[in-house]
């Protein structure tokens, strides 16, 4: 593919992703269950396309279980969709995965951590898995912004819950990547974390960086994101600018707009 | 705004020395719990076979059972802690959530199979070194043939990571990864030779004994000490290559598809 070709590409595409989870049942088990050997498994995602600009704040809403996490394993190559394409800054998430997974840093939802290593050795190790050697420069740099500079040598087992989300944040930039997705990257932290982390993030974003970010807290989302998804049991019902959602739908915030398309039967049509 | 980034920046090289250097780390961080403590185990293994067994038992003509126990406890070691390294840490990290940080950069398949086993034959290697050192104590024992020594060690140990990483794998739960090793590994190490030479079986064992794979690691790594085993180093030879040749492709095939990874 030419370069000239993935400038213009889109940070994020989703072409038509469907996902469906396998039955839980498997082995013998799937064999022995009449009901297993009829069920389907759970549809997390039908159908859905949406496309993320370069330098854009994107917020990716909907309630527990509408998709929202399966929609990101698939764009980081943590799911496989069942159909539909996916790409990263112009690279396909299956046959081009090396150069969309140096494109795409994640967040995870979960506090996950390796006990064995320190902070410093924990942000060196993720570097190097993205084949960076002698990045300290850059990782001191995130350690600093992220408040994390004097638990550098700290054990990770060690460290409270919110500097291991700050720890979780500093592993998804250390290949500097154009597209950043944070999944629910400010449940259960402080007042302080989260006002750090937004004035990081924000400073990312304007320095070019393209950011997804999916939370529950809904004036977080109305006071960051330029435009807004809303997913709803697997399914793209809102898609449009901050401004334009909360005129359309009504309502004094994004959270009584979020509440009025999740209640209502044909969110689509209230949209129209 | 600046202009928007719409490309990763340039000059990343590979994944794969970082990831074999995280799992070197990761065992050599604790190494009382993966190189001392199985050691210790082979240590008493030795002290209570070979005092009540010396002189009693006669092995290989003129070989002094202490000196043939010693190979065998050494492989036995290096097959269960190459088998234990890769498959504890994948299901530490499957069931910690941390194996995301292994599955999000652009590491391909063969990076992480290549990684994972040589982490594992390292180990085995470490421990089966520190056996032998530590048998130097009681007898000194130096190979006859050092290339059969090391052919079979890094095979056998590369057979064991293998399965190592094919249990790490398949497993989402201790309870699994302890049954593929207590029901599994440990009695195929046991009942391999280490203790006894297969002769001395009788001719229904010794023809099961044949088709475990894990005696001729066995019995191939002592030609290697006496220059003497119970089936031609070849055949040994032979069979434990074709072993680790086909569990490495199996592995690569499971781990390409993204079983149990990638859903």
């Amino acid at each position: 593919m030419s370069q000239a070709f993935l400038l213009i590409m889109p940070a994020l595409t989703l072409t038509n992703i469907s996902k469906t989870y396998a039955p839980p049942a498997g082995g013998l088990k799937k064999w022995l269950s009449a009901s297993s050997r009829k069920s389907r498994g759970f549809q997390a995602l039908k159908d859905v396309s949406l496309t993320v600009e370069h330098g854009e704040f994107f917020g990716l809403l909907g309630p527990n279980g509408a998709g929202k996490t399966t929609l990101i394993s698939i764009l980081a190559g943590l799911a496989r969709a069942t159909s539909g394409t996916a790409s990263v800054c112009g690279h396909d998430v299956v046959a081009d995965y090396k150069q969309s997974r140096r494109s795409l840093g994640v967040v995870p939802q979960e506090l996950v951590y390796d006990p064995f290593f320190t902070v410093r050795e924990t942000l060196r190790l993720q570097s190097g898995y993205f084949g960076l050697r002698n990045n300290d420069d850059w990782i001191d740099e995130i350690l600093a912004n992220l408040g994390l500079a004097d638990k550098a040598d700290a054990n990770m087992r060690a460290l409270s819950g919110g500097m291991k989300r700050r720890v979780l944040v500093a592993q998804a930039l250390v290949h500097r990547p154009p597209v950043i997705i944070l999944d629910e990257p400010t449940a259960g932290v402080d007042v302080d974390l989260r006002r750090t982390l937004w004035e990081f993030i924000s400073r990312l974003n304007k320095e070019g960086h393209t950011i997804l970010l999916t939370t529950h807290y809904l004036e977080e989302a109305e006071a960051l994101c330029g435009r807004i998804a809303m997913l709803k049991s697997g399914r793209v019902v809102a898609l449009d600018t901050t401004q334009a959602l909360l005129a359309r739908v009504g309502g004094t915030d994004l959270e009584d707009a979020f509440v009025r398309i999740m209640h209502s039967d044909d969110a689509l049509e209230m949209l129209a | 705004m600046t202009a928007p980034m719409t490309q990763p920046q340039a000059g990343m090289g590979s994944g794969f020395p970082t990831l074999l250097r995280k799992e070197l780390m990761r065992f050599w961080k604790v190494g009382f719990q993966t190189v001392a403590a199985p050691v210790l185990t082979a240590l008493l293994y030795l002290l209570v076979f070979a005092h009540v067994l010396e002189g009693r038992v006669n092995v290989y003509g003129s070989v002094p059972y202490t000196s043939f126990l010693i190979p065998g406890l050494m492989m036995m070691s290096m097959l269960q802690n190459a088998f234990a390294n890769p498959s504890s840490s994948l299901i530490q990290s499957r069931i910690s959530g941390n194996l995301v940080f292994v599955l999000l950069p652009p590491l391909s398949h063969r990076q992480i199979f290549s990684a994972y086993l040589l982490a594992a034959i390292a180990r085995g290697l470490c421990v089966g070194a520190c056996v032998w050192l530590v048998a130097l104590f009681f007898i000194a024992l130096p190979p006859a043939n050092p290339l059969w020594v090391l052919a079979f060690a890094v095979l056998s140990c590369g057979i064991m990571g293998a399965l190592g990483i094919i249990a790490g794998l398949w497993s989402e739960k201790f309870d699994q990864m302890a049954a593929f090793q207590n029901f599994l590994i440990l009695p195929a190490t046991f009942l391999s030779g280490v203790f006894y030479s297969i002769h001395s079986l009788p001719p229904f064992w010794q023809a099961v004994s044949h088709w475990n794979p894990i005696f001729y690691t066995i019995d191939g790594f002592r030609y290697g000490f006496f220059s003497v085993s119970d089936v031609s180093p070849w055949r040994s030879l032979a069979v434990v290559t074709g072993v680790f040749a086909v569990l490495c492709l199996c592995t690569l095939r499971l781990l390409a598809s993204g079983y149990k990874l990638r859903n």
